[in-house]
């Protein structure tokens, strides 16, 4: 059951040759990237809310946290049902699993805009929209990138399940067909491009945009 | 009167209980003039420059500037704070030009302006340095030209420089008193520095506090530099001082307890002499 190291890498590099794992990733990357996307403007919008609104923040501000301590697999069953068993399911899943941690970093960022920051923009003439826009949304850019990064981690995993479990395409699928087929070769491939890609969103991509961002700010 | 304050009444809420900051406030300030606030920490001072500026409200009363009553913030009241307040994700150039553009003013006029203030302030090297790559008295000097681009009606300064070193502080005395008379722009001074309120303004205001009141008004009749102390400002400085003492004496009774005494050369004594008998 254990096959052998020249035998993965073979499987691994016929693969991405043939196809049959770069079309999975890019299945799945096409996924995680509506996924996040719609998981981090949902989040950043209903952090906004609980920021301005008290009476959001004592309701929603609550259910929030109990939302965020479901993992997003444990809302399958329901998406199934709402949606069958198809790319929607898979699709709120995914989002789902990010939204509320993204909805925390958001809210947290915006609290935290150091109220000297507001005062200067208020008395300099800025307000509304022109006023979120120029002060609080850069001011809580690192908070937003932190989160963004969790919610990526998040997502990432919500999508692997989802695929697993319930999808026709994507790497997740790719692993279930490994299993069935006893193919444990292409089974420790496709683990090893998912550390792969994972590893390379969060060092190279949000590492590195936290970094830009620290060192523009002169934070060390 | 260019600046107007007129029975002004403010309170806050601590620990559910009114706290009357500010009492009957009643001042004119004449444009083109430099007027200095001293008095003791929590007496209120930065509250009325928070009211004039329209970032803090009044119980009672109501501040005009130039005739217009004061409802909220807006660019003709601008303010520089205690910390520079620089927006740390522009540059020098960005933060200063913000408020130029937010206001309506096309991008290259704007810049323009800017780099004559900046210039003014002695930074046009460092339009395109982000703050952090500024020192602290860099960075104050932004803020002041990002306050006086908007060619403000009065411009509030809110402790600015007490952040600062003596060095620093000196030089931007110096400079401040020249960029006054050669802008001619109304200053509002908070500060709780005597000597600094002595040497840059026409007029002192000292405050009373708990509430805040206004105690005494002094005006400095001499030619300032902002560098070099003179007999009259020496002498102002010790009439200010001594009106000061029992103020700051008051606040220290409050947060030390009943038995503090300021003043050196007064001994406090227990009069019931008895060491030893709360053991």
């Amino acid at each position: 059951m254990f096959p052998s190291l020249t035998q993965i890498f073979s499987t691994l590099f016929n693969g991405l040759v043939t196809g049959q794992i770069t079309g999975a990733i890019v299945k799945s990357l096409g996924r995680i990237f509506i996924g996040f996307s719609l998981a981090t403007i949902i989040g950043v919008i209903l952090g906004y809310l609980i920021w301005k609104y008290k009476f959001i923040e004592d309701t929603l501000g609550f259910v929030v946290t109990a939302l965020q301590s479901i993992p997003s697999i444990v809302w399958f069953p329901l998406a199934i049902i709402w949606f069958g068993l198809n790319d929607f399911a898979i699709l709120f899943i995914v989002t789902i699993g990010a939204t509320w941690t993204m909805t925390i970093s958001a809210s947290s960022g915006f609290k935290n805009v150091p109220v000297l920051y507001q005062q200067v923009a208020r008395t300099l003439g800025s307000s509304g929209l022109h006023f979120i826009k120029t002060v609080i949304i850069p001011s809580s850019v690192p908070q937003l990138l932190s989160g963004m990064r969790i919610a990526w981690a998040f997502s990432w995993r919500a999508l692997m399940a989802g695929e697993l479990l319930g999808a026709s395409d994507g790497l997740g699928q790719l692993l279930e067909t490994g299993r069935a087929l006893g193919q444990m070769d292409l089974v420790i491939s496709i683990m090893i491009i998912i550390a792969i890609i994972g590893t390379i969103m969060d060092h190279v991509v949000f590492l590195r945009l936290e970094k830009n961002v620290q060192k523009k700010w002169g934070i060390q | 009167m260019y600046v107007q304050i007129k029975d002004v009444h403010k309170s806050f809420l601590k620990d559910n209980e009114q706290m009357k900051v500010l009492d009957n406030i009643n001042l004119d300030i004449e444009k083109g003039s430099f007027v200095s606030i001293v008095g003791p920490s929590g007496c209120g001072k930065s509250t009325l420059l928070n009211l004039i500026a329209g970032l803090d409200q009044a119980d009672e009363g109501a501040i005009y500037v130039n005739d217009e009553q004061v409802t909220k913030p807006g660019p003709n009241r601008v303010v520089v704070f205690q910390s520079d307040g620089l927006f740390p994700w522009m540059t020098v150039l960005d933060n200063v030009t913000y408020g130029l553009k937010l206001n309506g003013m096309s991008k290259d006029k704007a810049e323009e302006k800017a780099l004559e203030y900046l210039q003014m302030v002695h930074l046009s090297k460092y339009v395109d340095s982000y703050p952090h790559q500024l020192s602290g008295g860099m960075k104050q000097r932004v803020a002041i030209a990002r306050a006086l681009v908007m060619e403000p009606d009065i411009l509030l300064m809110d402790e600015p420089f007490s952040a600062l070193d003596e060095q620093t502080r000196m030089v931007l005395h110096h400079e401040l008193l020249k960029i006054w008379q050669r802008t001619k722009v109304t200053i509002f001074f908070v500060t709780h520095n005597i000597r600094e309120a002595v040497q840059l303004s026409e007029e002192v205001i000292v405050f009373a506090t708990r509430p805040g009141r206004l105690k005494k008004v002094f005006s400095v009749p001499t030619s300032k530099d902002g560098i070099m102390p003179d007999s009259v400002t020496m002498h102002i400085e010790q009439q200010i001082l001594d009106v000061l003492q029992s103020e700051i004496e008051k606040v220290l009774k409050e947060e030390m307890g009943s038995d503090y005494s300021f003043k050196t050369n007064q001994l406090h004594r227990d009069h019931s002499d008895s060491m030893g008998s709360n053991i």
